[in-house]
């Protein structure tokens, strides 16, 4: 685990430059899906709407951050050779915990949500950030780099989303942007047809994909020796 | 540290503290939770029975109104179950009966499922709310149908789904899809029930034919499959009528 950065926590203010460093870096330089390659399969599965790619960014966001937190908190008491388990435990623990209170208090969103919830799980990113981050560091640093990969993934969700829904659906969040494809008026009115494809995973990839390229052009830093 | 993080004893222990603690909160956040999430339920249930029957977005009926709009529009006591063969069966109570258990449920002959029919009415027409259940892609679809008067009509439908593809299968629950069933026959004019078919080609204009959902197929198949199965017997019910 190359990047994980102890942090000296004594007489470190709570946003010192190191900490705040944290969040920024995920959200460009080190973004878990674009740099680190994690959470590729769910920003496969659900971008072809914005508001799928929100609420499963806030998902993972809530999980992620709970989850560094008490690993973090157990991070002296986990046994080594059982660590990736406990993590498991913690993050499919948090998730149903989370399930069930939604189902019994917010029934609507709960039914939106239901799709994620294992998704949620199987996300590489929390397991990554749990072995990577919070195994070492004090549970500040730890909530402040769950918050940045959070929020990098969801970036990075929207982003994606925000390509497929317009050129697949024709819409923004549900909004219709190139007029109303059934009635045909509009952008759809002039012959303009949405791309089918779009809304199929292979595209999702191939978005992935250009972003990463434009990160890495615009960033020589990024690019791997061979 | 004195203990030694390493040694088997402690991983052991640490397991065994950790499955117990996490396991006992669980079991009890379940049990705590239980007798709301029945509740909601239910009234998704009623909202479902209603949502085939009329749009209530534009009604403004929701969770929290839901069950009082529920007993306005549908008559609980008028209620039937029906057998695979149409035929009413006595002492068993329709709004009880939860036929996406009974259709999981290997166990139990596909001839022995209940089948209940809820009669309801609005703006004075008498409408027939038929439930269906099957099998999208990624798991269980459900869904209730609305027959008007004529018994013949489908007058609307709501269509759900535990975990189909966002955007794609998972579209079926909404209106441009459910707008193409309605109007079409359930049954000819000799009473034999139509069989659907969900199309690709853009033909859905015609009778018996639904247009299916781009990148949806085995979704929209899966629609097709419930509809035409779970109809039967209600088509023969409805002869007796």
């Amino acid at each position: 685990m190359s990047e994980t950065v102890k942090t000296k926590a004594p007489r470190n203010p709570l946003f010192s430059k190191k900490n705040k460093k944290l969040i920024t870096d995920p959200l460009t330089d080190n973004n878990p899906v674009t740099i680190q390659v994690l959470g590729i399969c769910s920003a496969l599965a659900i971008t072809v709407q914005v508001e799928q790619g929100v609420v499963m960014g806030g998902a993972v966001l809530f999980v992620l951050v709970l989850g560094n937190l008490i690993i973090s908190l157990l991070r002296n008491l986990i046994p080594s050779r059982i660590r990736i388990i406990v993590q498991l435990v913690v993050v499919a623990a948090l998730v149903i915990i989370v399930n069930e209170v939604l189902k019994a208090f917010l029934p609507d969103v709960s039914e939106k949500l239901s799709v994620f919830v294992g998704l949620i799980i199987t996300n590489c990113i929390i397991m990554g950030r749990f072995e990577a981050f919070a195994m070492a560091n004090k549970p500040w640093p730890s909530v402040m780099d769950a918050i940045g990969n959070g929020l990098g993934y969801a970036g990075l969700l929207i982003l994606v989303a925000v390509f497929r829904e317009l050129f697949g659906s024709g819409t923004l969040y549900g909004f219709p942007i190139f007029g109303d494809y059934i009635e045909g008026n509009g952008l759809y009115s002039l012959g303009y047809v949405n791309n089918n494809m779009m809304i199929l995973p292979p595209m999702a990839l191939i978005i992935v994909g250009v972003i990463i390229w434009v990160q890495r052009s615009r960033n020589k830093a990024l690019i791997e020796e061979y | 540290m004195a203990i030694n993080r390493d040694s088997n004893r402690y991983t052991f222990s640490f397991a065994i503290v950790l499955v117990v603690v996490v396991g006992s909160i669980l079991a009890l956040l379940a049990m705590g939770l239980k007798p709301r999430q029945d509740r909601n339920t239910e009234v998704k249930k009623k909202l479902d029975i209603l949502s085939a029957m009329m749009d209530i977005d534009a009604l403004n009926i929701n969770r929290s109104n839901g069950e009082a709009e529920f007993d306005k529009y549908v008559n609980l006591d008028k209620a039937v179950v029906l057998d695979a063969n149409g035929n009413i069966k006595e002492a068993v109570v329709a709004f009880n009966i939860d036929i996406k258990k009974e259709y999981k449920d290997k166990t139990l002959n596909s001839k022995d499922r209940n089948f209940p029919l809820f009669v309801g009415a609005k703006d004075g027409e008498t409408m027939y709310v038929i439930p269906v259940v099957g099998n999208g892609l990624w798991g269980p679809i459900w869904g209730n149908i609305s027959v008007g008067e004529d018994l013949k009509t489908i007058k609307g439908a709501s269509f759900g789904h535990k975990g189909e593809t966002p955007g794609l299968g998972a579209e079926i629950s909404q209106s441009f899809f459910i707008n193409r069933w309605i109007g079409e026959g359930i049954s000819d004019q000799n009473g034999i029930a139509i069989k659907f078919e969900v199309v690709k080609n853009g033909s859905g204009k015609e009778t018996t034919k639904v247009d299916g959902i781009t990148g949806g197929t085995i979704t929209s198949v899966g629609v097709q499959e419930m509809v035409n199965r779970c109809m039967k017997p209600y088509v023969e019910y409805f002869k007796t009528l």
